[in-house]
């Protein structure tokens, strides 16, 4: 098995759980750089994916599942926007012309994104690995998802023989998850866009290692794991829901304002609040997963408010913390003027 | 409504039910905390049903049963509005896939809502037992009055008459998810936009959808053309009620025509603001806000008798005649409803 961008923390745990299981001979983790973390008993190989080097890895390991997780939104360290798109897109090609030439591979998984589908307000609420998109991202890692999964379909259609599954993951959050969603869950003050209450979908990191592992084995009985497939867990936040279980006071902006700020933060480097994430805080995204749990099997653990709370357990409690502001309440609801009476508030929860 | 052409029809029915069925309403304490007084609710229409009057007294004496209920009732409610707020400060409330807020939408959005549906509008709800009382199914009501006060209403007509506490889930236009607070507003009323995917979402869910096909054609027709059905889309909502195989139920709703007379339409303003029109009514814009006040006119919404869409092979779906005749089907029921529901009518305000 070969995996490919294991110096990011969801890499590296990936690797870790997928040696333990027993039909997994020999991993081989790959990264242009090399990892902080340790990967127990994979074999490294610094190795760029954007270089044509990666075929010959490919052929000396003669590896015969790929797992490609190395199409992320977030620059590793230094890394700026283009090297990252460098990676995502002319990355995906290489390992792709890779396989092509390797006749030992016979499972190819891709990480990708809900991001496909952009988000407008002309979008169905919920959509399903079908629906086509009424208006295709514009650019940043939307848009690299959408030609990272166009250059997979074309690989899919070359070599009919090799079972590819792209796992379209909502946003992934956890303790340890560097997603762009979790920074700007971590800032003091959440801004938002004034007027609009986006509808936003989670899935736990642990989900996403386990779904990873299932699409990466023989697939169960009953169940087919090549295909596309949306991840995500149960339910709906919107975005004022999450802010309050957060604890962090939003602050609303108009959408020219936030659009403004958000390319001037970009300019100035300190977070990529790019674009495309904007549309997501603005519009929001829902997908069904009703594939996900009928095709596939796959049943995650956590729903979308049980890994929200999870990633809020491990922030810090923000300046208004849901805990302080109930015990207002039954304050309030405890003084003698509300009565209290037979049925006192806290019973009611 | 001098001017419109008014078919003349045998109306005892309508008439005769009407004066039988006063309108069944949700107690007031009920309203605030939606958790408590299940038995409350049955038994309070009792007394306005054994004494037939008109809509205002029913108020009343609600508000006389409310307080025989004692202090315990107001305690209970301050109880149960704390405990509200509790819930909405921490974030701990629930919404579904598509948005809908339903804690929200029954205990403030409706309230707010509910004098303009009671005093101001006085809507008059007949045949809500033609609404099931479980599974899905489509009202296809008529649009107009400028601004979809329509649809609002008819959301507040079912919500507090069905006997089953049903809510209804409208389909909206695109531009309503465009522009700020309105989208959200929507959203966490349960609206969704008006695309096939969404409704056969939520009729599979086994949900009560509101659309309304005439879409802006309707809502922004001119004062003339007023209760003249306007060309009812491409029968869109035909085939998907069909698909899920969930009855159609026809609504009428007379009354919302009168409420921004549209007597012209500034195109040049409505293209630069990128709305479908923008109406010009005798007070609107000329006295400013005041004249976006609409006129307090009585309404009247009838639902009809449900259209069975189950008795179809499941090919029919894709037969464009069947579409046209059944979409035609709907179209005259719904238009001579309202025909009919006009010439009852006594004035166009009371």
């Amino acid at each position: 098995m070969l995996v490919t961008g294991v110096a990011r923390p969801l890499g590296g745990r990936f690797v870790r759980r997928i040696q333990r299981d027993p039909d997994v001979d020999r991993v081989v983790a790959v990264d242009a750089v090399p990892p902080e973390h340790h990967l127990g008993g994979a074999d490294f190989v610094q190795a760029d994916i954007r270089q044509p080097g990666i075929a010959r890895v490919l052929a000396e390991t003669g590896a015969d599942t790929i797992v490609h997780l190395d199409v992320t939104g977030t620059p590793l360290g230094s890394g700026n926007r283009a090297s990252l798109k460098e990676t995502n897109v002319i990355g995906t090609m290489q390992l792709l012309g890779a396989c092509q030439k390797s006749p030992s591979v016979r499972r190819l998984v891709v990480k990708s994104s809900t991001n496909v589908y952009g988000s407008a307000p002309r979008d169905p609420a919920v959509f399903t690995e079908t629906t086509p998109p009424k208006s295709l991202p514009s650019g940043g890692f939307a848009k690299d998802t959408v030609e990272v999964e166009g250059y997979v379909r074309g690989f899919a259609r070359r070599r009919p023989d090799v079972a590819v599954a792209v796992l379209r993951f909502a946003n992934i959050l956890g303790p340890t998850a560097d997603t762009p969603l979790a920074s700007y869950f971590s800032l003091p003050v959440l801004p938002t866009v004034f007027g609009y209450d986006p509808r936003l979908q989670f899935v736990h990191e642990d989900d996403v290692i386990e779904v990873l592992r299932l699409a990466s084995h023989e697939p169960r009985r009953g169940t087919l794991n090549s295909g596309t497939f949306n991840i995500a867990g149960d339910g709906v936040l919107l975005l004022s829901q999450c802010s309050r279980r957060l604890g962090r006071p939003t602050m609303p902006l108009l959408l020219p304002a936030v659009t403004w700020a958000g390319s001037l933060v970009r300019t100035l480097g300190m977070t990529d609040f790019s674009p495309e994430q904007i549309r997501l805080l603005t519009h929001g995204r829902v997908v069904a997963t009703g594939q996900m749990r009928e095709t596939l099997g796959f049943q995650p653990k956590y729903t979308t408010a049980e890994t929200f709370a999870d990633f809020a357990r491990s922030q810090g409690p923000g300046l208004l913390p849901p805990e302080a502001l109930a015990g207002a309440v039954d304050r309030i609801a405890a003084l003698p003027l509300a009565g209290g009476g037979q049925t006192p508030t806290q019973s009611a929860d | 409504m001098a001017d419109a052409k008014v078919i003349p029809f045998d109306d005892d029915r309508s008439r005769g039910s009407a004066a039988q069925r006063p309108q069944r309403r949700r107690s007031a304490g009920n309203r605030r905390a939606g958790t408590e007084s299940g038995p409350v609710r049955e038994v309070q229409p009792l007394p306005t049903r054994a004494v037939p009057q008109d809509d205002v007294p029913v108020t009343a004496e609600q508000e006389a049963s409310d307080r025989s209920q004692g202090d315990g009732g107001l305690e209970r409610r301050i109880a149960g509005g704390l405990a509200f707020l509790r819930r909405r400060l921490t974030g701990d409330y629930e919404v579904d896939d598509f948005g809908y807020d339903e804690e929200l939408t029954d205990q403030v959005l409706m309230s707010l809502l509910r004098p303009l549906y009671d005093k101001y509008f006085r809507v008059e709800v007949k045949g809500v037992e033609n609404i099931p009382s479980e599974g899905g199914a489509l009202i296809v009501a008529n649009h107009s009055g400028t601004l979809p006060m329509d649809g609002l209403m008819m959301q507040v007509a079912v919500h507090d008459n069905h006997p089953a506490g049903r809510h209804l889930r409208l389909l909206a236009a695109d531009l309503v998810f465009m522009l700020p607070v309105v989208n959200e507003l929507a959203r966490k009323l349960g609206h969704t936009l008006a695309c096939s995917e969404d409704a056969a979402r939520l009729l599979e869910q086994g949900e009560l959808v509101g659309v309304m096909p005439e879409g802006f054609k309707g809502l922004g027709k001119p004062f003339a053309d007023r209760y003249k059905l306007q060309r009812f889309g491409r029968g869109g909502f035909v085939s998907t009620a069909l698909r899920a195989g969930t009855p159609i139920v026809p609504c009428s709703i007379v009354g919302a025509e009168e409420i921004y007379p549209m007597i012209g339409n500034a195109k040049t303003v409505a293209r630069l603001l990128g709305f479908p029109y923008f109406p010009l009514t005798p007070t609107f814009p000329w006295l400013g806000p005041l004249g976006a006040i609409p006129l307090p006119t009585k309404w009247t919404i009838q639902f009809g008798e449900p259209i069975p869409t189950d008795g179809y092979p499941p090919e029919a779906a894709e037969d464009p005649m069947l579409m046209f005749n059944l979409t035609d089907q709907v179209r005259e029921q719904i238009q001579h409803t309202l025909y009919k529901l006009l010439v009852q009518r006594r004035s166009v305000f009371f």
